[in-house]
């Protein structure tokens, strides 16, 4: 199964803006659903059950670690990136939402599959023991999970409006108004206040949403062009349909907007171009309406 | 995103690691594309770290100076601030601020300093030590 169309069967996609939790002194902004609940919508929607487990202590956590993998199975974990002493120093912040795969080990040296790496690496104990246990906001515990039963055939006819229902929903009819296309919005008018207060951390706080955006997960434009390929791909499963097809058109072009947003951002911070709060919350909420007119698309893609 | 404008830009960021990226392709179908970084992003990255580096160096001067405690710059050294310190001690953040007076951190019972040392992945005796050097 193709990265995108995992992604999409998850329902992952979404957006999330909330200044009162914050990571690192900085306000948590998310472009996807917490991989928590991406393995629990696995869980519901292939019927892969995963099992998952968090520990009081990292030495029972890291004997847990070692029975799954001794018994000849890979598992996910939940760490905390900066305490892996693999990864370049450029990336290394207190960043507890670090997910990978270990799939042996050989003595105190754990090998590792990072989605940050395009070939496999290695991990000895302690600092891994530490990543996994390292305490803060969305502190992992040793969230360590695997699958243990997996369907061999997907539906997709049935499962693809399923879980495009469900993704409208994320954002369209969010339970708070931190949320979907509304936190969006949100964001746009904190940044017209923030500039308004001639807040001296402007920069800092901009900077870091192009962070969030472009910096975790994969895709670019916070996973807007992953969801847009997941949605090509269903097109082509259900008989091309065509407001599928149209839909990851329009999505793309939300990508290219965030794109841009993200360009207009840092010319501002480095004096490139003049600061403009309300020229930044413009170009969010010319985004919150593309992507909100490609929702009410799909709204009657219930097929 | 069209695949030609993915960006390949080296941002040393990247420290040689590429990431993958969708785009779509003349016909307009979507590929994987690794890209060797975004100067952007690079850009956000570097700001991050930089602001890190001033706050690391600005506790050093303070420290040396004693206006301030050891316990201040092996935060940023950890690039932590008080709110990550705070959670990851478990200790209220007044009590993590008041730990930065020189005199109230010299007075600190062994029991607390270790959680701190703790957190940051030093040694008590470490903890204690504010280098020659910011670097």
């Amino acid at each position: 199964m193709s990265e995108p169309m995992a992604f999409g069967l998850a329902s992952a996609l979404a957006f999330a803006y909330m200044p009162f939790i914050k990571m690192a002194g900085m306000p948590l902004i998310s472009y996807r659903m917490w991989p928590g609940a991406i393995v629990k919508a696995m869980h519901k929607r292939l019927g892969i059950a995963m099992e998952r487990k968090t520990f009081g202590s990292a030495a029972e956590g890291m004997d847990a670690l070692d029975a799954q993998l001794d018994a000849g199975r890979a598992v996910g974990l939940q760490t905390c990136i900066y305490w892996l002493p693999y990864v370049p120093e450029q990336f290394r912040f207190h960043f507890n939402v670090h997910n990978l795969i270990v799939y042996g080990r050989e003595g105190d040296d754990y090998l590792v599959s990072d989605p940050l790496f395009e070939t496999v690496t290695r991990c000895a104990r302690p600092a891994l023991a530490k990543a996994r246990f390292a305490k803060g906001a969305m502190e992992a515990k040793g969230l360590m999970y695997y699958p243990v039963r997996s369907v061999p055939e997907v539906d997709y006819r049935k499962l693809i409006p399923k879980v495009i229902r469900a993704n409208y929903r994320n954002m369209m009819q969010p339970v708070m108004p931190m949320i979907g296309i509304k936190g969006i919005r949100f964001l746009a008018r904190n940044i017209v206040k923030l500039e308004k207060g001639k807040d001296a951390n402007l920069s800092l706080y901009l900077t870091h949403i192009v962070r969030m955006q472009e910096e975790i997960g994969s895709g670019g434009a916070g996973f807007r062009f992953l969801y847009a390929s997941f949605l090509q791909e269903a097109a082509r499963l259900l008989d091309n349909n065509d407001s599928l097809a149209n839909a990851s058109m329009h999505l793309t072009e939300a990508g290219d907007e965030w794109r841009r947003f993200a360009l207009l951002a840092t010319k501002m911070c480095r004096g490139r171009a003049p600061m403009s709060g309300a020229e930044l919350s413009a170009q969010l909420n010319l985004i919150a309406d593309t992507e909100a007119a490609m929702w009410k698309s799909l709204k009657g893609f219930a097929a | 995103m069209e695949k030609e404008s993915v960006p390949q830009d080296n941002s040393p960021t990247y420290a040689g690691l590429r990431k993958l990226l969708y785009a779509v392709d003349k016909q307009g179908k979507y590929t994987g594309v690794p890209s060797t970084g975004w100067e952007v992003e690079s850009f956000a990255t570097q700001t991050a770290v930089s602001e890190l580096d001033r706050l690391r160096r600005d506790a050093w001067q303070r420290a040396r100076d004693g206006r301030t405690s050891a316990l201040e710059f092996h935060m940023y050294r950890n690039r932590m601030e008080l709110d990550t310190l705070s959670a990851t001690t478990g200790l209220w953040r007044w009590r993590v601020r008041r730990h930065f007076d020189p005199q109230k951190f010299a007075k600190l019972s062994e029991r607390i300093l270790t959680r701190y040392a703790d957190a940051m992945g030093i040694t008590v005796a470490e903890l204690h030590i504010v280098p020659a050097q910011a670097d």
